[in-house]
């Protein structure tokens, strides 16, 4: 019986091993950057470009930072999602303007919404590394202490909005 | 803008005929001028010792746009970023381990390929080693097994006599 047990039970093990496998996506790296204090920048409007922003302005107050360009396909998908949050006030965007020309994104946020309290850009990419973006968009929950708390790869969803990202702000929105 | 290859294949490719071809040819002598003076691209570092180093560092970090290519191979946008903040690094006089501790801070041990031994990547290093002994294990219990198993095999008195009497039962067949 044994011998039939044992080759029986390995198969299950690598099996569970390769099934689990399947259900991981490798593009999801996870940030060495959670609970960290976010980098800090100071960046130019998007829309005034005469105007600069600090990361420090918006310590005491929990925010998204989300991290998008007007070449980025995904960032179409989100976009909707984005411009309904901001518009139930439960947390401020920020929108960080990666590697983007100005009057093509000044053009893409005319049409479709604009979601961000204040649009900065980054258009070499260093805020971007120093964030550890690696594919657009990405979404920062940065606490009121400064501390990334989450980041989202790739677009938001519906499902990460409601399970993950909201249920975390309410909680973040409750600490001192 | 069209490059001169470009404009070649192109004349290359079609047959000359007629008013066309002449004026594919006229078209061709207004670029001779410019054909002097067009250079190919710049490479972003001239230093050719910042650039072996940055090589060197390079081909040991992972891509984590293509993942399976390295920042020194991949043609990525991500890739090209990393290389033109490793230049820089270089020539602010960084160590290679400063310039790898920076991007491991922002992209996590992911980024190399060269996995450093931790806690969590104990299974990574002595995984094979601990499949191979228990590979090695059972193959000797097999075989030990299959030894005494043999040795095992040996008849009984009861079964030793009845073969002899039906071989010289058999003889005696033979005989008749």
């Amino acid at each position: 019986m044994m011998r039939y047990l044992i080759p029986l039970f390995a198969f299950i093990v690598l099996a569970a091993f390769l099934l689990v496998g399947l259900t991981l996506n490798p593009r999801q790296v996870p940030s060495p950057l959670i609970d960290k204090p976010a980098p800090i920048f100071q960046l130019n409007h998007l829309h005034e470009p005469d105007r600069l922003m600090a990361s420090q302005d918006n310590l005491g107050k929990v925010w998204l930072l989300n991290v998008w360009a007007s070449w980025c396909v995904a960032c179409r998908d989100e976009h909707p999602l984005l411009v309904q949050l901001a518009n139930s006030g439960i947390v401020p965007i920020y929108g960080l303007n990666y590697k983007d020309e100005r009057t093509t994104a000044l053009q893409w946020l005319k049409r479709y919404g604009d979601p961000y309290t204040i649009s900065i850009v980054d258009p070499d990419g260093k805020v971007g590394i120093d964030y550890g973006v690696y594919g657009v968009p990405e979404t920062y929950v940065i606490d009121k202490k400064g501390i990334i708390r989450h980041k989202q790869i790739g677009p938001v969803t519906v499902d990460a909005l409601q399970n993950t990202i909201i249920p975390l702000i309410i909680e973040l929105q409750k600490q001192a | 803008m069209l490059k001169n290859y470009d404009l070649y294949s192109f004349v290359v490719s079609r047959q000359f005929n007629g008013i066309k071809g002449l004026f594919i040819i006229f078209f061709l002598f207004l670029l001779i001028p410019s054909v002097g003076c067009s250079k190919e691209a710049v490479p972003v570092a001239e230093d050719p010792v910042i650039e072996k180093r940055m090589l060197a560092l390079t081909m040991d970090l992972r891509c984590l746009v293509c993942q399976n290519e390295s920042i020194a191979d991949s043609r990525a946008d991500f890739s090209n970023d990393i290389r033109r903040e490793i230049r820089e690094q270089i020539k602010a006089n960084k160590t290679d381990q400063e310039i790898v501790q920076f991007l491991v801070d922002r992209y996590g041990d992911f980024v190399l390929y060269n996995p450093p031994m931790k806690p969590t990547t104990i299974l990574l290093w002595f995984g094979p080693l601990i499949l191979f002994i228990i590979g090695l294990g059972s193959l000797m219990i097999y075989l030990r097994r299959r030894r005494v198993q043999i040795e095992d095999v040996s008849l009984s008195q009861v079964q030793l006599e009845r073969a002899e009497a039906l071989l010289n039962e058999n003889k005696k067949g033979k005989n008749v």
